[in-house]
C-alpha cells in the first residue's frame, strides 16, 4: 500500500510537468509529434529511476556539502549513456529530440528527485519513486504529443486518423501552439486536483 | 563581418532561445513578475552565457578534441559551468558586494539551467569558431533578456486583468507567452542560414 502510495503521486497529484510544473523544456520542445515525446519520456524515465538508485546507494558515504556536484556527475554519466545508446539504435529519432537530449541533465526534476527523496530514502522506495516520476512525466508528455499531432498533422505516431480532408492546423505543431495548449493544460490539473483534494477533505471530515 | 551580423540577428530574433526553442523557461516564467528583477536577470545570463561558452569553446577544442574525449563533453561542459558559475558568485559577493545584492540570487538560480548549457552544445554541434560562438552567445543572452523584459511588462498590467481563477498564474502566463511567440513567429523567414 505505501509502495504503491510513493509510486502513484507522481502520476496525477504531483505531476512533474502539469502540477509541478518542472521541466517544461522538453514538455514543449519535443511534443511536436508522438514519437519524439514518447522517447523523451522514456529517456527521462531510465535517467531518473538511475540516478535515484544511485543517490540513494551512495547516500551515506557522501559529505553532504559536496552532495549537488555528485548528483551532478552521475546524472551527465548517465544521460551520456542514454544519448549514446540512442545514437546507436535509433539515430532517426536521436537526431529529431537534438540537443535536447543533452539537456536533459539539467532538467530540474531530475536533480529534485536525487535532493528530496532520494537522498533520504532506501533503494526500493527510491526506484518506484524515480520509476513514477518518469511515468506521470510520460503520461503528461504523451497528453500533449497526441493532441499537438493529431490536431497539428491529423495523424497520431504517423498514422492518418482524422482523413486527408481534414485542414491542418499547423499552428498547433509550430512553438505558439505548444505554449497556449500547456497553459490550458496546467490550468485543467489544477482544476482536477482541487477537486480531488476538496472530495479527500469531505471524505475525511465524513470519517471524523 | 556578415556572417557574424546574420547569426545575431537570427538567435536574437527568429530562433528566439526562450520564444522558440524553449530554453531557459523556468527563469522565464519565475523572473517575469517583475520588471527590475528581470532586468538584473537579463544582464546576469548574458554575461554568464558569453563568459562560460568562450571557456567551454576552449575546453573542447584545445583539451577534449585532441585528446579524443569527446564523448566526456557532456560531462565535463556541466561541471565546468557549475564550477564557474560558483566561482565568480564567490568572486563577486568579496569584491563587489552591492552587484551581489543586485545579482548574487539569480547568479545561484542560472548555475545549472538549460539555457547557459545549451548555448556551448549548439556551438559545438555547428561547430562554430570561437569568434561565432561568441557571437551566438552574446546574441542567445540578449534575446533571452529582449523576451524577459517583453513578458514582464505585459505580466505587470496583466495583474490587474480579469482572469478565470484556474487560469491565474501560470496558466495564463503560458498563454501570453504563446501570443508572444506568435509575434516573433513573423520574423522566421527573414533570413536563411
Amino acid at each position: 500500500m505505501q509502495f504503491w502510495k510513493i509510486f502513484s503521486k507522481g502520476l496525477i497529484l504531483e505531476n512533474p510537468i502539469l502540477v509541478l510544473a518542472l521541466s517544461l523544456c522538453p514538455a514543449l520542445a519535443v511534443t511536436s509529434s508522438v514519437a519524439t515525446a514518447l522517447t523523451m519520456g522514456a529517456t527521462v524515465t531510465f535517467v531518473i529511476t538511475c540516478n535515484n538508485v544511485v543517490v540513494s546507494i551512495v547516500r551515506k558515504w557522501i559529505n553532504p556539502k559536496v552532495r549537488v556536484p555528485v548528483y551532478i556527475i552521475s546524472i551527465a554519466t548517465i544521460v551520456t549513456i542514454a544519448s549514446l545508446v540512442l545514437q546507436a539504435f535509433l539515430p532517426l529519432l536521436y537526431k529529431d529530440l537534438g540537443i535536447y537530449l543533452e539537456l536533459v541533465v539539467v532538467f530540474a526534476i531530475i536533480l529534485a528527485r536525487a535532493e528530496v527523496f532520494a537522498a533520504k530514502n532506501s533503494v526500493v522506495r527510491s526506484f518506484l519513486d524515480g520509476f513514477g516520476m518518469g511515468c506521470g512525466f510520460i503520461i503528461a508528455m504523451l497528453i500533449i504529443g497526441v493532441i499537438r499531432e493529431l490536431l497539428g498533422n491529423g495523424s497520431i505516431l504517423g498514422f492518418d486518423i482524422l482523413g486527408a480532408n481534414y485542414p491542418a492546423a499547423l499552428i498547433m505543431v509550430l512553438p505558439p501552439g505548444a505554449f497556449i495548449l500547456i497553459g490550458y493544460l496546467v490550468a485543467l490539473f489544477r482544476l482536477i486536483v482541487k477537486k480531488w483534494e476538496k472530495r479527500q477533505k469531505v471524505r475525511e471530515e465524513a470519517l471524523s | 563581418m556578415t556572417e557574424y551580423i546574420l547569426l545575431f540577428v537570427s538567435t536574437v530574433l527568429i530562433n528566439n532561445f526562450v520564444l522558440t526553442r524553449f530554453l531557459g523557461l523556468c527563469i522565464f516564467f519565475g523572473v517575469s513578475k517583475s520588471l527590475n528583477a528581470s532586468i538584473g536577470m537579463g544582464m546576469a545570463v548574458t554575461s554568464v552565457m558569453t563568459v562560460s561558452s568562450v571557456c567551454s569553446w576552449l575546453v573542447y577544442n584545445l583539451i577534449l578534441a585532441p585528446l579524443d574525449l569527446t564523448f566526456l563533453s557532456l560531462v565535463v561542459l556541466v561541471l565546468l559551468i557549475a564550477c564557474f558559475v560558483q566561482l565568480l558568485e564567490m568572486l563577486i559577493r568579496k569584491f563587489a558586494p552591492a552587484l551581489y545584492d543586485m545579482w548574487g540570487i539569480y547568479l545561484l538560480l542560472i548555475a545549472t539551467n538549460c539555457i547557459i548549457l545549451s548555448v556551448p552544445l549548439i556551438n559545438i554541434r555547428s561547430g562554430y569558431s570561437l569568434g561565432l560562438s561568441t557571437v551566438n552567445a552574446v546574441g542567445a543572452g540578449i534575446g533571452f533578456s529582449l523576451a524577459l523584459i517583453l513578458m514582464a511588462s505585459l505580466r505587470e498590467k496583466l495583474v490587474l486583468a480579469d482572469v478565470p481563477k484556474s487560469l491565474e498564474g501560470l496558466g495564463i502566463a503560458f498563454i501570453v507567452a504563446g501570443c508572444l511567440s506568435l509575434a516573433f513567429l513573423g520574423f522566421s523567414g527573414m533570413i536563411s542560414i
